[in-house]
């Protein structure tokens, strides 16, 4: 599965607004093995902070060459890369003055029952980040395994930003309920 | 510190679907196992020109006794979520899972959006007996993932049938207090099974940790 859910900027007659961005990264386990042949399923709201999604009344505008859905699957040693824009923060309810700060909804299956996560991924330069209660319903400093790292060689030249993301899946044996 | 450092390395934590997944996660028959409907995905709450909800790939034939699993996803106080994903896992007919090691035809897996009053209905086969730990075997079961708006991680249950002549000896039931093992048992209903599941509250449907 590559192609169009691996970059998110060309699944449209034009382009999306907002700044492309390069992701890339490792599927590894506890043991910092690689977990190849993950699915690896992405969704996001679009460089105006709003998402695509028919309940969502933000009135940010919608990018009709933008839908904010990508997949891709882990390669060999792991690996993965996809493009999109980056998404932008929007308010919710939570609290008074409540804003999401951007983030990217990622969702993996593994290789076992055991194994399957859902999370989502922050920016290193986002002042949002501390004052999220979504974000720090992971406590410190584990909430930072969840900030990506802005990398000069993942950027492309003339092109777009590159930032980092492994995501580490729970050991494969790790419970008893499941093979 | 960030996601690269290596002092921090470790299980990536879990958050939440949030609300906006229905564009994202379920596509269309992923809620059937056997055949190729469209059970399982919102397409309601997709702007036609971005419905990018894949459709299932065929399938061949699927061994085994078709069944369907319906149920209602409910809160503490008995109002249906709307905006829950239901995952199962399960082996097939043999009691053989689709992984790598045991490779079947028979995916295994399945996923379903909850509809605006809560329920899912889920089109599979009767899963076999498989080993458990030591010499045991646990009576055919599926595995369940909930995951919703406000759930920070999955709620992890599992269905067992009512039929079934060995949930009495299953290992994990066994852990489960006796009074609480109806919740995992779903219940025949017509030509189907339910399987409510309560989030919290009266009634509590068990979940493991997982």
């Amino acid at each position: 599965m590559g192609g169009a859910m691996a970059d998110m900027t060309r699944q449209h007659k034009g382009e999306p607004l907002g700044q492309r961005i390069i992701v890339s990264g490792r599927v590894l386990d506890e043991n910092e093995r690689p977990v190849p042949g993950t699915v690896i399923e992405i969704w996001q709201a679009n460089a105006a902070g709003r998402y695509i999604h028919q309940r969502d009344n933000w009135p940010a505008p919608l990018d009709p060459n933008f839908t904010g859905v990508g997949r891709v699957v882990s390669d060999k040693m792991g690996r993965y890369r996809y493009i999109t824009v980056r998404p932008g923060a929007y308010p919710w309810g939570n609290h008074y003055n409540a804003w999401r700060p951007s983030h990217i909804h990622l969702s993996l299956l593994g290789p076992t029952f055991a194994t399957r996560l859902v999370t989502q991924m922050y920016f290193p330069d986002d002042p949002l980040v501390p004052l999220d209660p979504i974000a720090n319903s992971v406590s410190m400093p584990y909430r930072d395994r969840m900030v990506s790292r802005f990398d000069i060689d993942t950027t492309e030249p003339n092109f777009a930003l590159g930032y980092l993301f492994d995501i580490v899946l729970r050991g494969r044996h790790a419970t008893p309920l499941e093979a | 510190m960030d996601n690269q450092s290596k002092e921090l390395f470790g299980q990536t934590p879990w958050q939440t679907v949030g609300p906006f997944f229905h564009f994202g996660l379920p596509w269309k028959g992923g809620a059937d196992l056997t055949g190729n409907s469209e059970l399982g995905a919102r397409a309601d709450l997709m702007r036609p020109e971005h419905d990018l909800l894949h459709t299932a790939s065929k399938r061949g034939p699927v061994d085994g006794i078709r069944i369907d699993i319906v149920g209602q996803i409910l809160d503490g106080d008995g109002t249906p979520v709307p905006d829950a994903l239901v995952e199962i896992w399960q082996a097939n007919s043999k009691g053989q899972y689709s992984l790598p090691s045991a490779v079947t035809d028979f995916i295994g897996f399945g996923r379903s959006a909850t509809t605006e009053g809560g329920e899912y209905r889920f089109r599979t086969v009767l899963p076999g007996q498989v080993p458990g730990p030591g010499n045991s075997f646990q009576a055919p079961h599926i595995a369940v993932s909930v995951m919703a708006r406000g759930l920070l991680k999955r709620l992890v249950t599992r269905i067992y049938f009512p039929d079934s002549d060995c949930n009495d000896t299953d290992p994990i039931l066994e852990l489960v207090p006796a009074e609480r093992r109806h919740t995992l048992i779903a219940r025949k209903e017509g030509d189907a099974y339910r399987f409510d599941i309560i989030l919290q509250g009266a009634g509590e449907t068990v979940f493991f940790d997982c």
